[in-house]
């Protein structure tokens, strides 16, 4: 049974936390702790999401957790299998969930060789695109030309210099068994993936772009629809990597405007013509690479 | 004894650790490691040890695989030397915040740069403060003994901390001795798997590493602390019930050897300790009144015993293959503390030898004896066994 709103459980087992309204990545980790239940053990390092939901006494995670240090966050995961092995432990998941920096910069070592293990574990990459629980810093994955409080725009720069790490297709490269990008703008394919992602008998890895209405500066109420928009513009997509093979879960034929997506977040307010113009070249030579090699 | 074996210190560790069943093993073979781990990925190998063995990827990530297996509840071990240990500073605070009885191995060997790959102790020293019990070996045998209690003194439920037995690179892990090893039978009822409450079990929500601010984070701490006093206590009735049942003990945190009517004593740690015992005999047989105080633990630290051996003598030097630079040696500013916290006025003096593997021979502590006891020692600033003045300007 396909799952969505109707058919996905009403347990909670995120809720009551501190997150800022409108938070992508709350809505990340509630919409996957649906579907992984409570036989989860959540490993989550330093975070928007562990800050949010670990502050002692304040416990808004309703499952067996811990927090691993910041660049461990995988290798803490297979010591997790290993003691759940030894323990002789049954029917059990062990689920990392990470932001973007916490994956593709100071996690991506550990990452790397739990997927070159192949432990049974699922690792969600919630992705709000900077350091956001420290106050909007550049992360590996920030898209070219936003804002943050490291990569200032002025008459020199306008914001971050480089474009996101291809972290999906770094992911696959070390032949993992299930990968996928997903976005909260796109809840029944982020919910389906997971669902997957649950059932792999090897290492899977989940990419969820999670807008982030205080890092991002839209209005609370805009998160779905902006993670929604991600996609349709071209600059996020919706992909799987199994059994060796790449596919496209969404092609979106005729994009939506990348202008009018970037114009409704602050954090792209110095954005010029020429920055709009390698930014929708780098989009297309993505497209024309993903249209032309992957499976659709 | 009957089961005298001629090996490493790095292969008793091996098979003192494989005796003692670690359900989980994480390590990184570089950065660097001794054969330990290699020893033991033979011994999962070849069936004679049941662990898990997760190849990682660094030492950063071989501490939180043990982290990670401690939340279960599985017992860990890991190994390490030099850069690695510095590497994996950040997970040693983590097991100990966690109260995670993980046991480790570190081959004492000196920190780059200058690049380096032979013994000092300025590894372990400069990690004092991460909460680990830290033992000092001083040959093959103590290695395989203190890893079985190692295990006893980590999981001892009011001590819960996790434990580092170093071994000085080379001098030890590298040179070979005859060990008596203990049986199988024997060591499964002296360290048997001893779960602990509050690992995660699925009966239930439980979360480890919690955030702890302000309003508790202090209480968190002082719990900590109280558990290294305890362990105090623990490591010596471990060592005195090792002894009873072994045949073998080594004093719990410190041995005073022919302290007693010394009229100097050396305090000195690790694979030292066993040359000062040569020169203390022979001193002994000419008449001259020279004690050895070997530290066995740096943490917890034995301050009053320290004190009280001290105290009954009237010229101390501390020996040590470690400086923290712009003030003195760890281990002496330790010692000084001790005497001071005890109201026993005694001058010592600090002495800083083997820096990068340099030797330090029978010769070199003859000398420092014999400073010590003509009153000639330098009181008040380090003095560099066997500095080579000529080619560094001093």
């Amino acid at each position: 049974m396909a799952l969505n709103a109707r058919t996905v459980t009403n347990k909670e087992l995120f809720y009551g936390h501190k997150g800022c309204p409108g938070c992508g990545g709350a809505i990340a980790v509630r919409l996957a702790m649906k579907v992984l239940g409570e036989r989860a053990i959540v490993c989550m390092p330093p975070s928007c999401m562990s800050t949010v939901a670990y502050i002692f006494p304040h416990m808004p995670m309703y499952v067996n957790s811990t927090i691993p240090p910041f660049a461990g966050t995988a290798a803490m995961m297979s010591g997790l299998l290993a003691g759940a092995q030894a323990m002789g432990l049954e029917d059990y998941y062990i689920v990392g969930i990470a932001g973007d920096g916490g994956t593709a910069d100071i996690g991506i070592q550990a990452l790397s060789g739990m997927i070159d293990r192949n432990d049974r574990a699922i690792f969600i990459c919630y992705d709000n695109e900077a350091y956001m629980n420290t106050g909007v810093q550049k992360s590996g994955l920030t898209p070219r030309n936003m804002k943050t409080t490291n990569t200032p725009s002025g008459s020199n720069f306008h914001g971050n210099q480089s474009s996101k790490k291809r972290m999906f297709e770094i992911v696959a490269a070390h032949g993992i068994p299930y990968a996928a990008t997903a976005s909260v703008g796109y809840p029944e394919d982020y919910l389906a993936k997971v669902e997957k992602a649950k059932q792999c008998e090897g290492t899977s890895f989940i990419h969820v772009l999670s807008p982030c209405p205080t890092g991002w500066g839209t209005d609370t109420d805009v998160t779905v629809e902006i993670g929604k928009e991600a996609v349709d513009c071209g600059l996020w997509f919706l992909a799987e990597f199994e059994n060796g093979r790449y596919r496209l879960n969404r092609d979106p034929g005729e994009f939506t405007s990348v202008e009018n997506y970037l114009k409704r977040q602050s954090r792209f307010s110095n954005v010029d013509g020429k920055d709009l113009e390698r930014i929708i070249s780098e989009r297309d030579a993505f497209w024309e690479r993903a249209r032309s090699t992957w499976d659709k | 004894m009957s089961n005298g074996i001629f090996v490493s210190g790095d292969e008793a560790v091996a098979l003192a650790v494989r005796q003692a069943r670690p359900q989980v093993i994480a390590a990184y073979p570089i950065t660097p490691q001794t054969i330990v781990v290699e020893r033991l990925a033979d011994y999962v190998e070849d069936g004679s040890l049941n662990s898990r063995y997760i190849y990682v990827e660094s030492e950063h990530s071989a501490m939180c695989a043990c982290l990670g297996a401690c939340v279960m509840g599985a017992r860990a071990f890991t190994a390490t030397s030099s850069q690695g240990l510095l590497y994996m500073v950040e997970g040693l605070h983590y097991a100990s915040g966690c109260r995670f009885p993980i046991v480790m191995m570190n081959a004492n060997r000196s920190i780059a740069a200058p690049w380096n790959i032979y013994g000092d102790q300025r590894d372990s020293l400069s990690v004092l403060d991460c909460g680990w019990i830290q033992f000092y070996v001083e040959n093959a045998q103590e290695a395989y003994d203190t890893m079985l209690q190692a295990y006893r003194v980590a999981e001892t439920p009011d001590v819960m901390l996790p434990v580092m037995v170093n071994l000085d690179g080379f001098v030890l892990t590298h040179t070979y001795e005859l060990v008596n090893t203990i049986s199988q039978e024997e060591i499964d009822a002296y360290i048997p798997y001893r779960d602990y409450e509050y690992r995660l079990r699925m009966d239930g929500i439980r979360s480890t590493c919690v955030t702890a601010g302000p309003l508790y984070n202090m209480e968190f701490r002082y719990q900590q602390h109280q558990a290294m006093l305890r362990a105090a206590e623990v490591i010596g009735e471990v060592d005195r019930d090792f002894g009873a049942r072994f045949g073998r003990s080594y004093g719990g945190l410190t041995e005073a050897y022919r302290c007693e009517d010394a009229e100097a004593v050396l305090v000195t740690l690790g694979s030292v300790a066993g040359t000062a015992r040569c020169v203390v005999d022979a001193y002994r047989a000419k008449g001259k009144k020279v004690g050895l105080l070997k530290l066995r633990c740096m943490r917890p630290f034995p301050g009053a015993q320290v004190a009280e051996i001290l105290g009954q003598t009237k010229s101390v030097g501390v020996l040590e293959k470690n400086i923290s630079f712009g003030y003195e040696g760890t281990v002496y500013t330790n010692v000084c503390s001790a005497l001071e916290t005890a109201g026993v006025k005694l001058s010592a003096a600090s002495y800083v030898g083997g820096l990068g593997g340099r030797s330090i021979s029978k010769e070199d502590i003859g000398v420092i004896y014999d400073e010590l006891l003509s009153g000639n020692q330098k009181r008040g600033e380090v003095e560099f066994v066997n500095l080579r003045r000529d080619i560094c300007g001093a």
